[in-house]
């Protein structure tokens, strides 16, 4: 049955194809020089899905819309507006990147894996799930291959599709035990029958691990996080930026979704495995950041420690749990960004993007540095930033859950991510080039790069002050897998 | 008839025997098929769950036939990646693609 629910619950969906098949129509009548334009329209539709997914496109009550494939609630919105946003966001910092940004496909290969997160948001059956993956996974293996003369680029492309294609298949055969033993492939029916059921517990387990394989991919916990630091560095940076944000935050809507609704049953046995895995993570994550010195690598294994915070949220697997994780993905995403953001706006100009490198650019171009220290303030869980609120919440989850000794593994990490982030900063602003002429050597920012760093760190900044509204939208979305 | 478990034990041995190919071979080629051999495992497991529980229920048929169909589109993009390396690099072999660790 086809009613107006059925329709406003994929209507961010359909505008995100609307407006990819417009730029797939309007770009080969650009010329060559105009084809960035192509990011305008992008983030400015994007803005526009957002804004009118919003006027038209509130979800009520849950409800299950297309024969239970989708499921139409406030947590699969909440992340939708996120990864739109984080798409507008990465449109922008396309543009000015020469190997990609003139480039129409580039834009519809990113509108495309948008499409596929925001399906993996909502899905509520394993087979749209299983999609939904793909649809997002496809278009960012082209992605990060983009740059075809660059060896680093198709290595890192190469590298994700392997990983990507052998981690879905451990997944995906874990969904088919899952579907022979429960008799359906429907999340939220998955409950009953597996509540119901005569599953063994270590059989539960042995399926929960396979999915958990092609998940753990996804948001790059440890051990499955070693394609995360080949891949950012080879693949074009914006991209980088992209996976290590978005792309990771659809996967822990995913975990989220499945872990909170479909098998609380089995919780004793998952929870501890998580925990585990989460401490691994932070501390594994942690101690490779140490010893990086490209700037790209160190982000990436410090993307694979926040992996490891966000996932005491999941581990609590209570409604403070799931709160703060969405809390912490909205964070993180705003911050990671800003981060790969300036880390681009820096290499565009100067070509490099070792740690070296960045000695004195507080003097070459003051913004830029003092954004990058809002970034990765934030990242080191400093207030005022949304880093810090990220953290406690998280934190807090933990302990009401009794996982004391988790939370002090994370606390701990948290002081050694302190040192290496700001050893970063030491450079930007304590160091100087070698030769002590940055007046000479100014980092010039172009308009998409400015408009969406600033709005960034506004995000950022606000995201830690004034973060009561974005908790209660995050405990709204939560609410809704109670 | 043949009971479930014989298909689920010819699965699970075509599944590995997959990861095997995945983790042993070093042509990039013959490391994408063993992964096409694992999604073929769980095909047969689909069709064999479907077969033996409610066949009414079309999922089962469903959701094999949706693999096959992203199976097709991600060798597509795999082949692409590998031709786009091979021209870099001379290479499909694995082990030389290396330029990026640590």
């Amino acid at each position: 049955m086809f009613t107006s629910t059925t329709f406003l619950s994929i209507l961010p969906e359909v505008l995100i194809l609307v407006l990819a098949v417009l730029i797939f129509i309007v770009e080969p009548f650009w010329k060559a020089e105009q084809r960035r334009n192509a990011g305008w329209l992008t983030a400015g539709g994007l803005l526009a899905a957002m804004v009118i997914s919003l006027l038209f496109g509130q979800p009520g009550e849950p409800t299950t819309t297309f024969g239970g494939m989708i499921r139409f609630d406030w947590l699969g919105f909440f992340f939708k507006l996120l990864f739109m946003f984080a798409g507008a966001a990465t449109a922008l910092l396309f543009m000015d990147n020469e190997k990609i940004g003139q480039r129409g496909e580039a834009y519809l290969l990113l509108l495309a894996s948008l499409l596929g997160m925001d399906l993996m948001a909502v899905s509520a059956d394993l087979v749209m799930l299983y999609l939904a993956i793909e649809t997002t996974s496809i278009p960012l293996y082209v992605l990060s291959g983009f740059m075809l003369a660059d060896k680093k680029s198709t290595e890192a492309g190469f590298k994700y599709l392997l990983f990507g294609a052998l981690t879905s298949a451990f997944m995906l055969y874990g969904f088919s035990l899952v579907f022979g033993f429960a008799g359906t492939t429907n999340i939220y029916r998955l409950v009953e029958m597996f509540t119901a059921g005569s599953l063994s517990v270590g059989a539960a387990f042995g399926v929960l691990a396979l999915i958990l394989v092609g998940l753990g991919f996804k948001v790059s916990i440890v051990p499955f996080h070693f394609w995360a630091p080949d891949v950012y560095e080879g693949a074009p940076t914006p991209v980088s930026g992209f996976l290590s944000t978005a792309s990771k935050a659809a996967g822990f809507a995913v975990l989220v979704r499945l872990f909170f609704v479909a098998f609380p049953e089995f919780a004793a046995s998952w929870t501890l495995t998580l925990a585990i895995l989460s401490a691994i993570t932070m501390t594994v994550g942690n101690l490779l950041t140490l010893q990086q010195t490209n700037i790209k690598r160190l982000l990436a294994y410090s993307s694979v420690a926040h992996a490891g915070y966000a996932m005491i949220g999941v581990v609590a697997l209570s409604q403070l749990g799931a709160t703060s994780v969405i809390f912490y993905l909205a964070a993180y995403i705003l911050t990671n960004l800003l981060a790969f953001g300036v880390v681009m706006a820096f290499s565009r100009v100067t070509g490099v993007d070792e740690i070296m490198d960045f000695s004195g650019l507080s003097r070459r171009n003051p913004w830029l540095a003092l954004m990058m220290l809002a970034a990765f303030l934030s990242l080191a869980g400093m207030p005022p930033f949304g880093g810090f609120v990220a953290k406690v919440f998280v934190f807090a989850a933990g302990v009401q859950a009794g996982y004391v000794w988790l939370v002090f593994v994370g606390i701990v990490n948290s002081i050694i991510g302190v040192y290496y982030y700001l050893n970063v900063m030491k450079f930007v602003y304590l160091y100087r080039m070698p030769n002590e002429d940055e007046e000479n050597h100014p980092v010039p920012l172009t308009r998409p790069y400015a408009i969406t760093l600033a709005v960034l760190a506004l995000g950022v900044i606000l995201i830690g002050t004034v973060f009561a509204p974005w908790f209660g939208w995050s405990d709204a979305a939560a609410l809704t897998l109670f | 008839m043949v009971p479930l478990s014989w298909y689920l034990v010819f699965a699970a041995a075509l599944f590995s025997i997959g990861m095997f190919g995945v983790l042993s071979r070093r042509n990039a080629v013959a490391i994408l098929l063993g992964i096409e051999l694992m999604l073929n495992a769980v095909n047969i497991n689909l069709a064999a769950f479907w077969r033996y529980g409610d066949v009414r229920l079309m999922t089962g048929q469903v959701f094999a036939i949706i693999v096959f169909a992203v199976a097709a589109a991600e060798v597509a993009v795999g082949l692409a990646l590998v031709i786009s390396v091979y021209r870099n690099r001379h290479t499909v072999v694995a082990d030389e693609i290396d330029m990026l660790k640590w």
